[in-house]
């Protein structure tokens, strides 16, 4: 790059920055509000200590800052793999057009709620610990996870890097990253198995504080399966909800596709919530908790497993057979409080269930939890607004191909030219 | 489905990593051996009479608030943030019986193998200990605790894990803990865990009428470094009966074995069913175009 690019490239990015469309609305005020409420929250967390923020309680070391915002907004982010899975693996082109949106969401999830993390994390600065390689505690689940939230990131943010590249017109680099796209969809597939099902591996030694009708040793099982069903419940909401916001930025053919995308996405949704009811009800008979069934704690799981995850599935599997879009929302908004239901089942209600009182979190919690959820979509919209993500991408990005096999065309030509030269020179 | 050099190479890449990758993992599950005897505490409640001098010397050395508040029966106390030890008085069927509360230093501690920074440690000597300068505050050993021994100081910005270590330091320089040093009524006793449950049963041979015919600890979460002996059921006693013989970590260990194998074996079943997929959709193309 020259230093005319340079300014160039300055001056379309400081142009960029400003906001586009209308300032006060009221997401904007109420975003704003409880963002700027969480950082005086943070500031105090920091200085005073954690218990200064949150409900401090030694039986329940885990608040909603990891239990929500992690273990729970992580399931969410899986819709990434398997659409990734769907188009780059099976070749599944129907599904092309949602992958950026997808992908975006979840690297934007992975960054945020990993950042959630950091603020939950008593010290802090020595995060560095376990990355570094001074101390590797290899047998730690939780050391297994952390490896592959930063490796997902990675390989997120590479999948993610040629919609960066077309909105800043960066021809070479679009073109080096795309072609990293199906080695890294692998490689993120494989994480993404590892980690949804090692969230889950956390509570595992948990044993004896997690009620029987949530603990098995197959929650890794029923953690990743059931994350499917989430991210994808997560991608039909936020498509609807795209649809509406962002209409705008989006593409003609984009739009047209909706339709038949939530369609098709409800039909898989449905499939992978029966196989995760199925599991369920095998975990349950295998662990032989017919006693529990008839206690509050049994009506209680009924309702997670009956009204969230066997009612979805119906709903899913009707809505699809009468291609009735308002059905799958429905469906896929239940599914999303049954996953929700479920992460907070295992990791805070039925977690020492045997304890005489409930703790709630405190309001600043739950202030710090929203907050964050509110920036990752600020930031989802700041791209959405500004990068090809629904819109069409440039027109440049297939000129490249036409280069390309037009300098193959003129290599061949030399080579032809030589050989004639040679056979002149032999003669 | 053709597979050339380049796939191949690939392959053998992938395969060739993780099997490294796999190998350091199973070195690590495997705990290193050491010929070196856990050191243990023999609890003998039926002697133990109450007067917190455990508390209060264990307080002292390591610089903590003494507590205000003493054994009673119904009152449960716990060690925390500012305390490592705890004495609680149960009404049993034999009337009432003082039981500790504190770190069990088990033989194979579920806190040391969720501690992603080996900040929590069990040290070849017996004793588990936790390291300020390796923990990141992640709170991950008080969710695997069985007996929910770590406690997180919640008012501090810089804060740390308190859990009894066995005077670990005084271990080194060959003293005794300073509760054991210390127990006025001889109901703590240092040394060799082995030779400590050979001196307990030898207790309850003697005195066959006095004692609970078992040793919690012996073989509850794979055997602790703390093991108790009492006159009633441990449950009286508020010690969890139903915790299981099966060392914690072992919970982990099928879900940490396949990590290395869906490492391996995904990547090629992924890279296999896109080679598949591509040849059906180009054979479809053909068909279309022709």
């Amino acid at each position: 790059m020259n230093r005319e690019q340079q300014i160039g490239f300055f001056k379309f990015f400081t142009n960029e920055l400003k906001p586009k469309g209308k300032i006060i609305t009221p997401f904007n005020v109420i975003s704003l509000i409880t963002i700027l409420v969480a950082i005086v929250i943070l500031v105090i967390r920091f200085s005073k200590g954690l218990g200064s923020v949150v409900h401090p309680s030694q039986d329940r070391p885990w608040g909603l800052w990891i239990n929500f915002n992690v273990i729970t907004g992580v399931a969410f982010a899986g819709g990434a793999y398997v659409v990734t899975f769907m188009v780059y693996i099976l070749g599944l082109e129907k599904y092309r057009p949602i992958v950026r949106a997808t992908v975006l969401y979840a690297l934007l999830a992975y960054m945020f709620y990993a950042g959630a993390l950091l603020l939950d994390l008593g010290r802090p600065w020595k995060v560095i610990n376990p990355i570094i390689g001074n101390s590797f505690g290899l047998s730690s689940v939780l050391f297994l996870v952390a490896w592959h939230f930063i490796l997902y990131m990675g390989s997120l943010f590479i999948e993610f890097f040629p919609t960066v590249a077309e909105w800043a017109t960066l021809k070479r680099q679009r073109r080096f990253f795309s072609s990293l796209t199906l080695g890294v969809v692998i490689f993120g597939i494989a994480l993404s198995t590892l980690h949804q099902s090692g969230l889950g591996a956390l509570f595992l030694m948990a044993k004896p504080k997690i009620h029987p009708l949530w603990y098995s040793e197959f929650i890794p099982i029923l953690f990743f399966i059931s994350s499917i069903a989430a991210g994808l419940s997560l991608v039909i909401v936020l498509e609807s909800i795209g649809q509406r916001v962002f209409k705008t930025n989006m593409s003609v053919s984009y739009k047209s596709s909706h339709s038949r995308i939530l369609i098709s996405l409800a039909r898989i949704c449905s499939i992978s919530l029966f196989v995760y009811f199925f599991m369920a009800l095998l975990v349950f008979l295998h662990g032989k908790n017919l006693e529990h069934l008839n206690t509050p704690w049994g009506y209680w799981y009924l309702v997670e497993i009956i009204g969230f995850v066997l009612l979805p599935c119906i709903i899913f599997l009707s809505a699809y057979r009468r291609q009735n879009l308002q059905m799958i929302r429905i469906a896929a908004v239940l599914t999303i409080i049954g996953i929700i239901l479920n992460r907070l089942n295992i990791s805070t209600i039925a977690y020492q269930w045997y304890a005489d009182s409930l703790e709630f979190p405190t309001w600043m919690e739950v202030v710090v939890s929203i907050a964050v959820i509110m920036v990752q979509l600020l930031v989802f919209r700041w791209i959405v607004r500004r990068m090809p993500v629904y819109k069409e991408s440039p027109s440049w990005i297939n000129d490249k191909k036409q280069d390309k096999s037009f300098s193959i065309k003129n290599k061949s030509l030399t080579l032809n030219n030589r050989r004639e030269k040679w056979k002149v020179s032999a003669e | 489905m053709g597979v050339d050099r380049r796939n191949f190479l690939k392959t053998l890449g992938v395969v060739g990593s993780t099997l490294t990758m796999a190998k350091s993992f199973g070195a690590s599950a495997s705990d290193v051996k050491s010929d070196v005897e856990f050191d243990g505490i023999l609890f003998d409640s039926t002697l133990c009479i109450g007067c917190q001098n455990c508390e209060i010397v264990c307080a002292d050395h390591y610089g903590l608030p003494q507590q205000e508040d003493f054994p009673e029966p119904g009152k449960k106390r716990e060690p925390n943030a500012t305390s490592r030890i705890a004495m609680n008085c149960y009404e049993t069927s034999k009337g009432e019986m003082y039981m500790r509360d504190a770190c069990n230093h088990c033989n194979e501690p579920a806190c040391a193998s969720a501690c992603l920074t080996k900040a929590m440690l069990k040290t070849d000597e017996g004793p588990v200990i936790w390291r300020e300068e390796k923990c990141m505050g992640c709170r991950s050993c008080m969710i695997s605790c069985p007996f929910d021994v770590p406690k997180f100081d919640y008012d501090s910005p810089n804060p740390i894990i308190q859990k009894c270590r066995m005077c670990f330091e005084l271990l080194q320089e060959g003293q005794k803990p300073v509760c054991v040093e210390n127990c006025p009524a001889e109901a703590l006793l240092f040394g060799k865990r082995r030779d400590l449950i050979e001196i307990a049963n030898a207790r309850i041979y003697a005195d066959p009428e006095n004692y609970n015919h078992a040793i919690y600890g012996e073989h509850e979460v794979g055997g602790t470094g703390i093991i108790y002996l009492a006159s009633v059921p441990f449950e009286e006693l508020g010690l969890r009966n139903d915790l299981g013989t099966v060392p914690y970590p072992e919970y982990n260990k099928t879900f940490l074995y396949s990590v290395p194998a869906v490492l391996i074996l995904w990547p090629a079943f992924l890279l296999g069913l896109y080679n598949a997929a591509k040849e059906r959709l180009t054979k479809k193309q053909i068909e279309e175009e022709s």
